[in-house]
């Protein structure tokens, strides 16, 4: 029933998942791997681990000014589960005994931070997973009332992953420093593309990645405002002023730390560009198609749209037949089986799940692709329905 | 480029057969999973001097072994029998699709039990049934063994994952022998829920977890 139209190139838009590495990243990684691949020493080892140690330094500073910090305030870890899980269990083990036994987190949160928060709980901790609305922001007087005396950690996402609403962090982070609680955010999906400046908001633990970034996968970062209670995690060694144990990645530091200097303003708006032509294109073109998240407060490179009467993994497969990458929330396509709970979060059923596509752009995407896509989407989800039992395009 | 299914499973994918609906058919049926939101149609024609399927047609909302496992069953049950259709099993159909994924076994085993069920359909309409019995312990046990354990591909009961099974005054109480944040566990307890809920006498049904 389909035609076979296949495009001479392959679009990938799913770099919410991974990104392709920048050459320029590469670059500036080569060196630690071939000349200077000593461990990081101290200033009294000899001199190419001093190099190393200088390099790892250079990096943190560029990755701390990112967020407007001091250097002394960035660790370095294997990615954004690591850096979350070191937030969450950290500040949980450094107050549990002294403060008291509860984590607010939202609902919608990715799965380093429910999954962290959920460990705890079993560790005798009670967490509160707050709702959000059918945009998917968390309320802010529910936030306020959900803070006890017993309140030590409140975690709620920069943006969402799947729907890539933004959450207002600003009067979020205002809130706990009212309350005095210690306040992280998963800004995974944010960093380098949406301002998050420490100086301004009053945030204490930041996730970070670079693998959203065009930089490698395997090293993240958590931003640690100073003072900020956290018991160390990962034993081993000194590492990371001894807070993560573990051989420092300096390749990996170098490599985040020049993915982060690439990132530009006008690329971010190029991706915004490309997003608004993809949501105008499809809900305008394409019936019975609904937008998921905020229409304006999202992430720039991040579209969501649920197609109703057809599934999500038909589509990706379809459209992974004719070169195209991208995510659906379908039960169908996780790995557990269940839908997406962001969209159930947001007050979604099954069908709104079932149906959802996630596109993500990111420096090597082309308005052409963008109107490629939209194209063969319109086919494929024309073909699925006519042999859905659901709908009307019979 | 490495696709996750056969060659066969994306050709039937692609070009499934016998797709679309028949115009008051003899029997028909939509059988419908919740736990993962797929849906498939099933309609037939049979001839009443042979008793055999003269035309049948399938609809699906669902993901692509879902669509394929359709498209394969309208032609093994082709000019069947209605009893030898009946016994076609997912076994079956999987391997005429050179094999399926086991974790996608229930959007598959969909397929089947829409044949099953509008044969049923044509069976009911025609005074083929017998009168409805009551539920027991065994009649749950039957229904769960179509409840899929996503990690084997073989259902909960031949994977030892009931631990117990009570019915009492119209409630059905399952307890599974797994822990309540296991990975496929609300994916199991809908799945429980939805073959169990329809049962002409079962007003409730509650699916518990060992620990």
């Amino acid at each position: 029933m389909m035609g076979d139209t296949v495009l001479d190139r392959f679009v990938y838009l799913d770099n919410a998942a991974a990104t392709r590495l920048d050459e320029r990243v590469l670059e500036a990684m080569r060196p630690y791997f071939f000349d200077i691949y000593a461990v990081a020493t101290s200033e009294f080892g000899y001199s190419q681990g001093i190099e190393a140690q200088e390099a790892l330094g250079e990096a943190r500073k560029v990755l701390a000014a990112a967020l407007g910090a001091e250097a002394e305030e960035f660790i370095f870890t294997s990615g954004s589960t690591e850096s979350s899980n070191i937030a969450i269990k950290g500040v949980a083990q450094a107050l549990g005994q002294k403060k008291g036994k509860h984590i607010v987190v939202s609902k919608i949160e990715d799965f380093p931070v429910l999954n962290s928060a959920r460990a705890m709980e079993k560790q005798g901790f009670h967490v509160t997973y707050l709702d959000v609305d059918s945009d998917g922001f968390v309320d802010l007087d529910n936030l306020r009332n959900s803070i006890t005396d017993e309140t030590i950690l409140v975690s709620i996402q920069h943006a969402n992953q799947e729907i890539g609403t933004i959450q207002d962090i600003e009067n979020i982070g205002g809130i706990c420093k009212e309350k005095g609680v210690v306040f992280h955010t998963d800004a995974t999906h944010t960093f380098t593309r949406v301002p998050l400046d420490v100086k301004k908001i009053p945030v204490d633990l930041i996730t970070v990645s670079a693998h959203t970034i065009h930089g490698p996968k395997g090293i993240g970062g958590l931003y640690i405002r100073g003072g900020t209670p956290l018991s160390k995690w990962v034993d081993g060694g000194f590492q990371e002023f001894n807070l993560r144990a573990g051989l420092e990645n300096i390749p990996g530091a170098a490599g985040f730390a020049r993915a982060v200097e690439l990132v530009t303003v006008e690329e971010t708006e190029r991706l915004r560009a490309m997003r608004d032509h993809l949501i105008d294109r499809i809900l305008t073109e394409i019936p019975d198609t609904t937008l998921n998240g905020h229409r304006c407060n999202r992430l720039p490179q991040n579209a969501n749209i649920t197609f109703h009467f057809v599934e999500g993994e038909s589509i990706t497969l379809h459209l992974d037949m004719r070169g195209f990458a991208v995510s659906t929330g379908s039960a169908c396509f996780s790995r557990s089986l269940e839908g997406s709970h962001v969209i159930f979060g947001i007050g979604g059923d099954h069908e709104r799940a079932h149906g959802s596509i996630r596109f993500t752009f990111g420096r090597y995407n082309t308005m052409e692709d963008v109107d490629n896509m939209v194209g063969t989407i319109a086919e494929v989800v024309q073909e699925l329905r006519k042999i859905s039992p659901l709908g009307r395009n019979k | 480029m490495k696709f996750p299914y056969s060659e066969t499973v994306l050709e039937h994918f692609r070009h499934p057969r016998n797709v679309g609906k028949i115009e008051n058919p003899d029997g028909k049926s939509t059988e419908g999973s919740p736990a993962c939101g797929d849906m498939v149609s099933v309609y037939i024609n049979v001839d009443p001097e042979t008793n055999r399927l003269a035309d049948i047609k399938f609809e699906s909302y669902g993901c692509a072994s879902n669509i394929a496992t359709g498209s394969i069953i309208t032609e093994l049950a082709m000019g069947k029998t209605l009893d030898e259709a009946k016994k076609i099993t997912w076994k079956q159909a999987a391997d005429a699709l050179g094999g399926l994924p086991k974790i996608k076994t229930h959007c598959s085993v969909l397929a089947i039990e829409g044949l099953r069920a509008a044969i049923q359909n044509y069976e009911e309409r025609h005074g083929l049934v017998k009168e409805q019995k009551p539920t027991t312990v065994e009649v749950v046990r039957r229904r769960l063994k179509k409840v899929m354990n996503p990690l084997a591909g073989l259902d909960v009961v031949r994977t030892n994952l009931i631990k117990s099974v009570d019915v009492e005054e119209g409630t059905v109480r399952v307890v599974m022998d797994l822990p309540a944040d296991h990975q496929f566990a609300s994916a199991m307890r809908e799945e429980i829920m939805e073959k169990i809920e329809p049962l002409w006498d079962v007003q409730e049904v509650v699916v518990e977890f060992s620990e």
